[in-house]
This record gives structure tokens, C-alpha cells and sequence, in this order.
């Protein structure tokens, strides 16, 4: 067991576990962010995905170790009230149906627009392809990309 | 249509008295006699409708959501009945009560389609008893007053209730011993284009599923589990109980669960055990169950599960015989969330949360396994990760009823996806043998179905189209036995036979020299003017939907632009899908562009609801089809994750398109049916385009298929 110092979501938490416990682990059972899910551990359907210094990362693959540095930011602190363009959009076009994966797909389609205010089809799915949603909505996230990217995906 | 509905006796609602003097009725047997008229501040007439004097409106959810959209859907009927502001109302989740519901399950496609009486009736109820308190209240006839968007009116005094205002007063009513149902021409709710209530929760992160729980004390539990064929031997648990967080570790079958306080030390700690396990049965590869299959299709079963006409006449006639065989892998359900639940089993009660298509059987077989009364047994719901079949299964509930039983905890017991993977209950693997006679003036005068899968009752679906349209139609079954358990997976049967069915139909039209939904359209003409045996289908609407997705899909344009068209239709459900697939082939690179699906399901309750499962069931049918394969080798799961396990992502997603026939019969399922046609439309348009059949899912252009 060791101590880390992480920052998420702007706030300071000290947490003492075992040093190659997954970010993932430490975000849900230390911190109750249970917004990020667990999906294969292996970091092949991104339903972990959170910031780490603005970029989508696969918190199910990064040890707690590699992850004190920088700034964290998960679903829960993405906006306060469920205000960000993405999240917008995804409500606007009734993406989610379980919902499970749709955090992870948020946080990288955040973290892409971001970067790519104005993306194409193409980029889409080459930013998206990391991610599984196992109920099909992918033809709705597509839409919901464009439409946060018309309404300034960027917060 | 009389929406006036007399209830019997035995169907009368059912009345009893809440801890706080309300009342609280369901459909059930029950003497009107056993009316209660407390007071209470709670109006709450029944098991789906909650009004409190402050004028908040609720509307009880009692079925498991996985996706389908249900928390939305069911409350949207009631709320239609009683006439509220949908914008307004609060929807509640309740635990398993099976007193009060007549069916929490998210299975057959069938929450809709049974319950669609019983929640509109709940919201009658309800409205009917406002209106009553209001005119008690003004001293006016009941006749006088109409109800607005949850507020009552008289018009001739010009006076103005809300439902709040009158809850204490509808408290005191007798429930009305005749409901009447909206004249569907007044609906306003139902019809309409609503998006989840749980939409909220889920883009905000605080949507909280199985894996999510955590209760005082809780304990979170990682088992290890025989592969297919093995059993426990020995296991030494030194090394798991040396991982910090290890508190407990403890046998439950063959099975070995560790208990820790985190997730991490509990998966360290599993994964730490050494354990030995033995064989108890011979250990299947996928060669094994394959060649199994294949001689059993070479004879005819005892009992043909239908036997039309004479099927050796009409083959020692033809002129020309048709023959092909189709293979289905085992499929996992794979939802996103693994398998996961929590109990906490006590000496003298337990209780239960988390995810299940069907808490009712998971209440009771925990029961049975606990050794508890089920009335001793509280189940929550939570929200579920997908389901697709997986959770109907009670396995993983009785199990982490088990652990904290034998450890005396609250026990969280989660699977990781290698665990879920490898944990059964698969879409079964078959092998389907076609023949088709056809006749020296080319018709199709013979059809003879057999089948073989493992473990299942009936491998077949002896009912669908063509079945009725055929003279001559057998069908055989045969079954595998197999260590490796099955269950029901999303349209069960239905999702890979209507690919076989759809295909081997195309290839008879092709082999006839007609178009392929002309074909289908002469059949179904056959199946209502000259049907053989029974017909388990309504051919107009089969009809209906066949020429609503070719005019969408702009049939019979083949080629252009690259683009190939291939078309697929199937009754599940209580709902006909037709659809036509747009594809091109470049190489051996499958490119689906587009699919147009036409579906009757009755009256369709939520267009935006609807379209979402038809789109996520279309993407199901293709991924599947294009991507999913689970082998064994001796036992073992081959695809123990989605490194190996390939699944489709948003880059071979295609357009969809959806429209509904507009129809005012009794709405029908929708979770299920969008799924079967995709895998034969899309084919069927690789036929078209490259001349070759794909007998095998995944399909595989690489593979020499003649």
C-alpha cells in the first residue's frame, strides 16, 4: 500500500492503496465516482475513458501510480449540472439506451472536440472507433457529435 | 372500439391498506368488498400512480430497464390515462412486488404488449377517481367535468382543480367498479416522440447500475470458476488471503469466492488462488459440437415439429432440388456491464439488488438455495448494463446470495468481462440443412427444414414464412447435448434462423429466375388464397411491411453506384420487419451503407423509443453477423475478451432508416424483432453483388463458398 495524491475533478484527494490498483478502482471504490465504468480491463471498449490533462485516457489500464501528476477530470466534473455541449447533445439526440457505455463515449467525444471543433464523418469514427456500445447507438452519437460540434462542442 | 372495460370479479383491482392510510390497488383477484376508504394526504389509487396534496405526480416503473427504453414507455400509457403534464410527472423505479405486477420481466419483446391494458386502466382509475372527488367536492354531476393535463375542470362554473388539490379528497372514493379508456383520437402522449427519463442520470455519470452498489459493511467478491467439463479438485488459498483487502475466501460449489474491501485486492486475491480442477465430462471443442451437428442433419427426428403435405412425394417429383446448409457460432450476450449483484443474506431475511431481466425468478430460486421464504426476500432494481438474454438467468443472483450466506457479509460479487465471457448461457451453436423441390414449371412445391443445436428443446421455428405458403413443408430437430450452457438470446432462434429462412429464400427465387420480393409477395398470396396447414402469421400486414421496405429502399436498382441490394423480412414478437440492405464489396471488404426497415408493431407507443430499438436491433444483427464467434477448445472460451472477441464499432455503422405502418391495433413487441431480417438483407445484397452465398456467420468473403 502506498499514499497518492491525485487532483480530480479540481478537488485534492489522498488515497492509500495498492500501487498498481488501476486509476478506474481508485476513482470508483476510494472516491464513490462511479460514473466511470468498468467494461473489459483491458482498455479495448473504453467505457473507463476520463481526462487526464484535457486528453481521453483508459483508466482501467493506468495505474494510480501514473496518474498523480496530472489534472483528472470524470464524467461527474465534465459540468456541474449536465451542461456541457456534448452532454447536451447526446440528451437532444436520445443517445443513450442501457447507458452504460455512454460516459466513456462523452469523455472522448469531449476531448475530441476539443481539439477538432469541426470534424467530418471520417474523423468521428476514427476518435470514436476505441469505444463498444453493445446496444447500437452509434448512429445517434455520430448525429450527437455533429450537433454539439455546430453548437461549440468546446465548453 | 369499446374502451369501456367491465371488470369481473376475478380481475377487479385489488385494494389494500398502506402503512399510511392510502390506498394502493393493482390488478389483481380480489373482492370489490375489500375497499378500504382512509383518509390519506397520499392520493394513491393503485400500483401506478402516486399524487401527493403538494401536487407532485408519480409514475410507478415496476419493469426492469436494460435499454429498451420501458421506464419511459410503460409510465408514457399511464400518464396518457390520467391526463397529465408529461413534462411534469416524477417516474419512480419499484422492487419487485409481485402482488401488485403482473409481469416484471424484460424478456420476449412482451412488456408493452402484455401489460398495455393494465397501465392504462391504472391511469384510468386514477382520473376517473379525480374527476369524482371534484364534483363530491363542488357538488356537481361528474358528467360536468373534464380533466386537462393533471387538473380538473368544470366548465359550466368556470371552476379549476389540480390533482393535488383534490388527492385527499379521491383518497376517501371507492375505486370505480367500471373504467373508462380514452377514445384513442384524443390521445396526447401516446404517439408522441418522448426521449428516456433516464437520460439525465446517465450523461451526468449518476445513473447507478449493479457494479455501482455499495451498502455499509459491503464486501466486494471476485469468484473463480470451472471452465465447461471441469470440476473443483483442491484449491489453496494461502497467497489470496496474503493480498491486503483479503478478508475472506470461501467455497461455494466448484466455485471459489474471494472477499475483499476494494475491487482490485478481490480480483489480486481470486487471481492469486491456486487451484486444481479435475475433469467431470468430456471437454468440447468446437470441432466436436460441429461435427455433432452435422450427422444428426443427415437423418429426420422421430417427431417432425411440422409435417405439411408429403415432403418424399414432392422431392422424388422435382425437377430441380436445392440444398444448403447454414452454421451459427455460439454467441455470448456480452452487455457492457459484466454479470454482477449484491445480497445480503441474513438468518432471517435477505436482501437482493441489482440487475435482472426477471427479479421474480431470481427471488425465487435465491430462495431456494438460501433455504428462505420468498417473503422474507426484498429484490431492488437497479439500472442494468444490458441484458440481451444474459440476465433472465438467476445464476449469478444465487450465486452472490450463496457467498454472502456462507461469509455471513453483504457481499458485491462482480465478474470481469473475462469472467462474463466464459460464464455461458451463449446464443446456442446449430447447423441448419434447407432442401427446396422445386417443379418441372418452377414452382416451389417442397421444403424440408433440419436442424440441430445444442441444448435447446427445438432447434428450429417450424411456424415462420414460408411455412403455410409450401404444400410440402417438414421440419426436423435434433438436439446436442453439451456441458456448455445456453440461453435466450436477444429474438431467440428467430435471430439466426430468419437469416437462414431469408436467404435460402432469395436463392430459390434467384434459382427460379423471379425477383426476390416478388417471390416472397407470390408466396404470401399463396399462404392467404391456398394456405397448407396452418399459418402463424397475418399476411396482410407480412405484406404490408415487405412492399413498404422495397418502395423505401428503391428495390430492384441493382449496381448503382457500386451499391448492391439485398432484402429480409420475419415475423417475431407480434412485429413484422422488412428491411432492405444497401452494400458494396471491395475485395473482400463488406461495406453495409444503408438499411431500410418497415415494421407493423401495432400502435406505436413511442416513435422516438421505437425507432431507437429498431436502430440498435439492426446494429445488432449486423454486428453479429459480421463479427461474432465464440470457439471452444477442450472447454475452454477461445474469446475471452473484446481483444479477441470482435464487436461492432461505430465505423461500420450504417444509415438506417425506419418507418413505422401506422396502425391502431394492440402494439406489439419492439425490443426483439428489429434484429432477425438484417443478417439475411445484408446477405442477400452480397449475393447480389459478388454471386456468392454466405452459408456461415461471421461472414467471411475469404472463404471459398462456391
Amino acid at each position: 500500500m502506498a499514499t497518492f495524491k491525485l487532483t480530480v475533478n479540481n478537488k485534492t484527494h489522498t488515497v492509500d492503496v495498492d500501487p498498481d490498483t488501476p486509476l478506474l478502482w481508485v476513482l470508483r471504490d476510494n472516491l464513490g465516482l462511479t460514473g466511470t465504468k468498468y467494461g473489459c480491463g483491458v482498455a479495448q471498449c473504453g467505457a473507463c475513458t476520463v481526462h487526464l490533462n484535457g486528453n481521453a485516457v483508459r483508466s482501467c489500464s493506468l495505474p494510480v501510480s501514473a496518474a498523480t501528476s496530472g489534472k483528472i477530470t470524470t464524467i461527474e466534473g465534465l459540468s456541474e449540472d449536465g451542461s456541457h455541449p456534448v452532454q447536451l447533445a447526446w440528451e437532444a439526440e436520445d443517445v443513450p439506451q442501457c447507458g452504460y457505455c455512454q460516459s466513456g463515449q462523452i469523455m472522448t467525444a469531449a476531448a475530441f472536440l476539443s481539439r477538432k471543433p469541426n470534424p467530418t464523418d471520417a474523423e468521428i469514427e476514427t476518435a470514436m472507433a476505441g469505444h463498444i456500445c453493445r446496444c447500437g447507438t452509434y448512429y445517434r452519437i455520430k448525429k450527437a457529435i455533429h450537433l454539439a460540434a455546430e453548437k461549440g462542442g468546446k465548453k | 372500439m369499446n374502451n369501456t372495460l367491465t371488470l369481473s370479479r376475478r380481475s377487479f383491482l385489488k385494494v389494500t391498506s398502506l402503512a399510511g392510510g392510502g390506498l394502493m390497488l393493482g390488478f389483481h383477484a380480489t373482492a370489490a368488498g375489500d375497499l378500504l376508504t382512509d383518509a390519506a394526504e397520499l392520493f394513491e389509487p393503485n400500483a401506478y400512480v402516486k399524487i401527493s396534496a403538494e401536487g407532485v405526480i408519480t409514475i410507478l416503473a415496476p419493469n426492469p430497464e436494460l435499454g429498451q427504453g420501458v421506464r419511459t414507455t410503460l409510465p408514457m400509457i399511464v400518464a396518457e390515462e390520467l391526463d397529465v403534464d408529461w413534462n411534469t410527472i416524477a417516474i419512480e423505479q419499484t422492487p419487485l412486488n409481485t402482488k401488485l405486477y403482473e409481469r416484471q420481466v424484460a424478456g420476449g419483446s412482451g412488456a408493452v404488449r402484455s401489460s398495455w391494458d393494465s397501465f392504462r386502466k391504472g391511469g384510468a382509475a386514477a382520473r376517473q377517481m379525480l374527476l369524482e372527488a371534484a364534483a363530491k367536492k363542488w357538488n356537481v354531476n361528474v358528467s360536468e367535468c373534464r380533466t386537462d393535463k393533471g387538473f380538473v375542470l368544470h366548465p359550466g362554473s368556470g371552476k379549476k382543480a389540480s390533482y393535488g388539490e383534490l388527492a385527499s379528497t379521491a383518497a376517501t372514493l371507492e375505486i370505480p367498479k367500471e373504467i373508462k379508456l380514452k377514445d384513442p383520437a384524443d390521445y396526447k402522449i401516446i404517439g408522441t416522440r418522448q426521449r428516456s427519463v433516464d437520460n439525465k442520470g446517465i450523461i451526468t455519470g449518476k445513473a447507478k447500475y449493479g457494479f455501482d452498489i455499495k451498502r455499509e459493511g459491503m464486501l466486494y467478491a471476485m469468484l473463480a470458476r470451472p471452465t465447461f467439463g471441469k470440476k473443483l479438485k483442491s484449491f489453496d488459498d494461502k497467497a489470496a488471503r496474503a493480498v491486503i483487502g483479503v478478508k475472506n475466501v470461501v467455497q461455494h460449489g466448484s466455485s471459489i469466492a474471494v472477499l475483499a474491501t476494494s475491487t482490485w485486492a478481490a480480483k489480486k486475491g481470486r487471481d492469486a488462488l491456486k487451484i486444481e480442477w479435475e475433469d467431470e465430462a468430456p471437454l468440447e471443442s468446437t470441432s466436436d459440437y460441429t461435427h455433432a451437428f452435422a450427422k444428426m442433419i443427415q437423418q429426420r427426428s422421430d417427431a417432425p415439429k411440422r409435417n405439411d403435405g408429403d415432403v418424399d412425394q414432392a422431392f422424388a417429383g422435382a425437377a430441380k432440388i436445392l440444398e444448403t446448409t447454414f452454421e451459427a457460432p455460439f454467441l455470448p450476450h456480452a452487455p457492457m456491464e459484466p454479470m454482477c449483484y449484491f445480497a445480503d443474506v441474513r438468518d432471517d431475511a435477505a436482501d437482493l439488488f441489482g440487475p435482472s431481466q426477471t427479479p421474480a425468478r431470481t427471488r425465487s430460486d435465491v430462495a431456494r438455495a438460501i433455504g428462505l421464504a420468498e417473503d422474507k426476500i426484498t429484490v431492488g432494481m437497479s439500472h442494468q448494463g444490458g441484458g440481451f438474454g444474459r440476465r433472465l438467468q438467476a445464476d449469478y443472483s444465487v450465486e452472490a446470495a450463496m457467498v454472502s450466506k456462507l461469509a455471513k457479509a453483504p457481499v458485491l460479487v462482480l465478474w470481469t468481462r473475462e469472467d462474463d465471457m466464459q460464464g455461458g448461457f451463449y446464443r446456442p451453436a446449430g447447423l441448419y440443412k434447407y432442401r427446396a423441390a422445386i417443379s418441372a414449371n418452377k414452382e416451389l412445391i417442397g421444403w424440408h427444414m433440419n436442424a440441430a443445436a445444442t441444448n435447446t428443446g427445438n432447434a428450429a421455428r417450424e411456424n415462420s414464412f414460408p411455412a403455410g405458403a409450401v404444400p410440402n413443408f417438414r421440419v426436423d430437430s435434433h438436439n446436442h447435448q453439451s456441458k456448455i450452457t445456453v440461453g435466450a438470446w436477444r429474438a431467440p432462434n428467430h435471430n439466426f434462423i430468419a437469416y437462414t429462412e431469408e436467404s435460402f429464400i432469395d436463392e430459390i427465387a434467384h434459382e427460379l429466375g423471379k425477383d426476390p420480393v416478388a417471390f416472397r409477395l407470390e408466396l404470401l398470396e399463396r399462404a392467404r388464397k391456398n394456405p397448407t396447414g396452418s399459418v402463424g402469421y397475418d399476411v396482410d400486414k407480412y405484406i404490408g411491411v415487405v412492399k413498404l421496405a422495397a418502395e423505401m429502399g428503391n428495390w430492384g436498382k441493382q449496381g448503382v453506384n457500386g451499391i448492391y441490394k439485398g432484402f429480409g423480412a420475419h415475423y417475431s414478437f407480434g412485429t413484422y420487419v422488412a428491411q432492405v440492405a444497401d452494400v458494396s464489396v471491395i475485395g473482400n471488404k463488406i461495406k453495409v451503407h444503408k438499411i431500410y426497415a418497415a415494421v407493423d408493431c401495432g400502435r406505436v407507443i413511442n416513435p422516438l423509443g421505437a425507432e431507437k430499438q429498431l436502430e440498435g436491433g439492426i446494429i445488432d444483427g449486423l454486428g453479429h453477423a459480421l463479427y461474432g464467434e465464440l470457439t471452444f477448445d477442450k472447454g475452454v472460451v477461445n474469446q475471452k475478451n473484446f481483444n479477441s472477441y470482435k464487436m461492432i464499432r461505430i465505423q461500420d455503422t450504417p444509415d438506417i432508416e425506419v418507418r413505422f405502418i401506422q396502425s391502431d391495433a394492440h402494439p406489439q413487441g419492439l425490443g426483439e424483432p428489429g434484429l432477425p431480417p438484417t443478417g439475411a438483407a445484408v446477405a442477400n445484397a452480397i449475393f447480389a453483388a459478388t454471386g456468392k452465398r454466405l452459408k456461415k456467420q461471421p461472414f467471411d468473403l475469404r472463404v471459398d463458398i462456391g
